[in-house]
């Protein structure tokens, strides 16, 4: 067991956690922030997909214990005042999302993107999020989501 | 009041599932928590001589070890079949017992011989690995085209075969094909798939002692079903007292129809151990146990005239159902199948006959279109190989043979009762700029590609379904679904239905249709599903039905309630019943400015008084309350039909087949949400892509799954697509008062044989599916030998 002190969308935490805890179970078994789901088992879905340190990881793939003193964002901490971020809205308004399942890890991905690169073409778009698999939308609202927002950020 | 049907109304689901607010089964956790994980069997087939659970009782955490042997103790039934089929010598189906933990054999990898539960996740897991199985290995079965000459897997299923069923006349298709110019043959692999809902598969079950209920939450498009699945044939508990809440799901495609083994033994478990039981399957669990779909081995014979007129066909298909009989696993590659098979043409003649055989791999049940892929794959290959053999063009051959009066009697069994498929194919061919190919072929040429095109033409029976006449072709339930619309006395609307989204917006479409009817903004309407104690008995959401059959009962229950609210509005405004009309949430008195909204009535019928005097708004013998319900069973399937046109372009060098240009045009009668449609499309188009050049399910010779993860099985990701190109066209439903049809399964349908057809028009002979780099490079060098053989 290890002690990690991490600020988790804006709070501070401080937990014991066990040596082999990856940061998704971190999240959702010890915080209850279950809007990060697990996929799968061998790091290819991206369906936990948050942001430490303001870049995207995959959380399955990040110990906890690793990552004392961090700062960590997962979907719950990307409204603000009530307010969706604007990725969230474009998915929304795209219809980016059918079961949303994959959703949460394909949000964080995508606004890592748009960090990288302001105005990505298609292409950059569907490279960049080959490593999170949907299964419901065949991507082209998701696609459209992306480009939406990167108009309105 | 602007009509919401035919809007593109945002959904309004999406909220809570971008903001990490949903609710799925695996976020469920509840006080005095245990974890379930399963020992599964590591062999295709063993005789399980003993367990021995002793040291793993003993470890860590464990709160108890169950076997199979405590199943039998317990008179715990086993998972069914739901469809009889009979043979064409009129026997019926042959199916092996399926305990949900196996006592005697084992028969895939992956099958369930026991369950550890434990204080922690980590504790069961460790534990399970304590539990001593003593197998005897025995040689497994597991293709399907040698099924029949294997061992037999069950002492009493000779050959390993199901049933050997017969829809159609051989006779009669024989005279046809006696009268032929030409008879074109083909042999096809349907791929087995695995279906992949993003979210695995899990159950949490808690078992009250005092109440002696059980509340199980559980991934299931279909909740209802498991309810009565676990409390009739497995006989855990009574229906009363099992609660059954499919919350947020994510995604299904089939595969969560159904309940498995897991959702048995947890449920059982909790009452046994009186703490509830959580399980959540890894995807790894969820490659070995979730059912898969497809695997066909077919023959199929079309014969035609020189002018390429059809005038029979013949399918000789064997089917494999896996080592049982799931749920949907007969009917899936019989009456889902069969009928289709034959295509969206007139065809005088034909028969389909299935062999459906048992392997020892994990049943095969319902995958997104369930049968109706393997039907339009077998005829739209045939259909381009009559037209490459004929020297005719792809689109000329199928108008030829395309049905043009409506109702249409199909060959095999269906009254089609609208459509206009000569208008969908131009369609399709003038928004996929066909004319265009033969420019865009030279561009490819000079980058050193080869670019093919593909047709597929496609008619599918969805909507699943009349009751009496599935349940006469052996369905063990009805397939007719509810609706309670519920005014509550402030005037907002709940709609509760047995139907269940997980994905595909009910919440809004749903939502559309009752504000439209009830005069009701959409903000107003809350729509209710997944719960069992929630809203009357449902049959769930597959076979495209949930907009046909449960939209239906929406309709009807507003109209019931519109019918009691005149009744009602009539006697506060003191003038007739038929002098009220209805019409954007007001009853109106004709050529009067006299009205009641809606909501004044529903108001009315929860607080029927009036201060002061004794006088209610109810006419005499109207009972209080503003709440109606409706049982809506459809007179007939639902066809939507349509044609799709693909280009890839393939690289010779490499094999490396990339979809290049991709047209969709479908007839989905009317479309009530065109946001929603068209993200059903394509996701549809994404799977059948995949199933075409990606996705394959492959067992070893010993029956070892060896895709059963992420890295073995190629899941479709974003960079394997072009952006889809759609179009509708529309001929609206006879069977339902909305027009519709169903959307969801049509492009995991058209789309195979649409790029199958690209990938051999590209490289000049037949490649099977997926068409893997590797298959199409060979294919290549085949071509190229032979070209330059023939040079």
């Amino acid at each position: 067991m290890k002690k990690v002190n991490l600020e988790v969308n804006g709070k501070k935490v401080s937990k014991e956690v066990a040596d082999h805890t990856v940061l998704s179970v971190f999240l959702r078994e010890v915080l209850n922030l279950t809007g990060t789901h697990v996929g799968c088992d061998t790091s290819q879905c991206g369906a936990c997909v948050v942001h430490v340190d303001g870049k995207s990881i995959k959380s399955c793939t990040a110990l906890a214990a690793d990552l004392d003193g961090s700062k960590v964002t997962t979907i719950e901490g990307l409204v603000t005042n009530g307010k969706m971020h604007p990725m969230q809205e474009a998915f929304k308004k795209q219809h980016g999302l059918q079961c949303g399942f994959c959703t949460p890890g394909m949000v964080m991905s995508a606004i890592d993107l748009l960090n990288h690169k302001k105005n990505p073409t298609d292409k950059e778009i569907r490279d960049w999020l080959e490593g999170n698999i949907c299964r419901c939308t065949g991507y082209q609202n998701i696609v459209a989501a992306v480009k939406e927002a990167a108009s309105k950020m | 009041m602007a009509s919401l049907v035919g809007s593109r109304v945002e959904r309004k689901e999406d909220k809570k599932l971008l903001t990490g607010r949903g609710k799925y089964t695996a976020d469920v956790t509840f006080a005095h928590q245990t974890y379930a994980y399963f020992v599964r069997s590591p062999h295709a087939r063993a005789q399980i001589k003993n367990v021995d659970t002793s040291k793993a009782e003993k470890a860590s955490g464990v709160v108890a070890v169950l076997t199979g042997k405590d199943i039998v103790n317990d008179k715990i039934g086993g998972l069914i079949a739901g469809w009889r089929i009979k043979s064409e010598d009129g026997s019926d189906m042959k199916v092996p017992a399926h305990p949900p933990l196996a006592s005697d054999s084992v028969n895939y990898v992956g099958d369930h011989v026991a369950v550890v539960i434990a204080e922690s996740l980590d504790e069961a897991r460790n534990a399970a690995e304590l539990v001593k199985v003593d197998y005897k290995i025995l040689k497994a079965v597991v293709k399907t085209d040698k099924a029949m000459n294997s061992e037999n897997i069950y002492k009493d299923i000779p050959k390993n075969l199901c049933f050997d069923w017969l829809l159609g006349d051989r006779a009669k298709t024989q005279e046809a094909f006696d009268k032929a110019d030409k008879i074109i043959k083909i042999d096809l692999i349907n791929n087995r798939l695995i279906p992949n809902a993003m979210e695995p598969r899990a159950a949490n079950a808690d078992y009250n002692p005092s109440t002696e209920e059980i509340t199980l939450y559980t991934t299931s498009q279909n909740p209802h079903l498991a309810r009565i699945i676990i409390s009739a044939f497995n006989g855990v508990a009574p229906e009363n007292k099992l609660r059954v809440i499919a919350p947020d799901v994510g995604g299904g495609f089939g595969s969560k129809i159904y309940p498995y083994a897991e959702e048995v033994v947890c449920s059982w478990a909790s009452k046994k151990i009186e703490r509830p039981v959580k399980w959540v399957g890894d995807r790894t669990e969820s490659f070995l146990s979730d059912c898969h779909g497809r695997d066909h081995v077919t023959h199929a014979e079309l014969a035609v005239k020189n002018d390429g007129t059809f005038l029979g066909f013949k399918n000789e298909t064997i089917a494999n159902l896996g080592a049982y009989a799931s749920v949907f696993g007969t009917v899936t590659p019989t009456y889902l199948f069969g009928p289709c098979a034959t295509g969206v043409y007139k065809m005088p003649a034909a028969y389909s006959n299935v062999k459906a055989v048992f392997t020892n791999t994990a049943p095969v049940d319902a995958y997104r279109g369930a049968g109706r892929p393997e039907a339009t794959y077998t005829i739209e290959t045939l259909v381009e190989k009559a037209a490459r053999e004929l020297g005719m063009d792809p689109a000329e051959i199928r108008m030829k043979n395309f049905p043009t009066e409506f109702p249409f009697q199909q060959t095999l069994v269906h009254s089609v009762d609208s459509g206009d498929y000569n208008a969908g194919l131009k369609k399709a061919m003038e928004v996929g700029d066909y004319k265009g190919f033969a420019e865009r072929k030279k561009e490819s040429e000079s980058k050193g590609k080869l670019r093919g095109v593909g047709f597929c033409s496609y008619f599918e029976a969805c909507g699943i379904a009349p009751s009496a006449v599935v349940m006469s072709l052996g369905c063990g339930i009805g397939l007719w679904e509810s609706a309670e619309v519920r005014f509550n006395p402030t005037g907002n609307v709940t709609v509760f239905t047995g139907s269940h989204s997980h994905g595909q917006g009910h919440d809004t479409t749903f939502a559309q249709i009752a504000a439209d009817r009830l005069g009701v903004p959409i903000e107003n309407i809350e729509i209710s599903h997944g719960d069992t104690d929630k809203g009357p008995f449902g049959y769930g959401t597959y076979g495209s039905r949930s907009l046909t059959v449960g939209g239906t009962a929406i309709v009807k229950a507003c109209d019931k309630i519109v019918a009691k609210g005149k009744k009602v509005a009539a006697k506060m405004l003191e003038v007739n019943e038929s002098d009220v009309e209805f019409k954007d949430g007001e009853f109106i008195v004709a050529k009067s400015n006299q009205k009641k909204t809606i909501g004044e009535v529903a108001f009315a019928c929860y607080l029927p008084g009036t201060y002061g005097e004794v006088k209610s708004p109810l006419p005499e013998g109207e009972e209080p309350g503003l709440k109606e319900t409706s049982f809506f069973d459809p007179g007939n399937f639902s066809f939507p039909a349509g044609s799709h046109i693909c280009e890839v372009e393939v690289d010779p060098d490499t094999g490396n087949t990339e979809v290049v240009k991709y047209t969709a045009v479908d007839d989905f009668g009317t479309i009530i949400n065109p946001l929603i449609v068209e993200g059903q499309v394509h996701g549809g188009l994404a799977q059948g892509i995949g199933q075409a050049l990606y996705e394959n399910c492959h067992y070893d010779d010993t029956g070892q799954l060896v895709t059963a993860s992420y890295m073995d099985y190629t899941m479709p990701r974003a960079d394997n697509f072009p952006e889809f190109n759609l179009g509708f066209t529309c001929t609206p439903a006879t069977s339902n008062p909305l027009g519709t049809k169903g959307c969801g399964e049509a492009g995991a349908i058209a789309a195979p044989p649409a790029v199958m057809n690209a990938v051999m028009n590209a490289v000049g002979t037949e490649v099977s599916m997926p068409a893997t780099a590797e298959k199409v490079w060979k294919a290549c060098q085949k071509m190229n030998k032979s070209n330059s053989k023939a040079a």
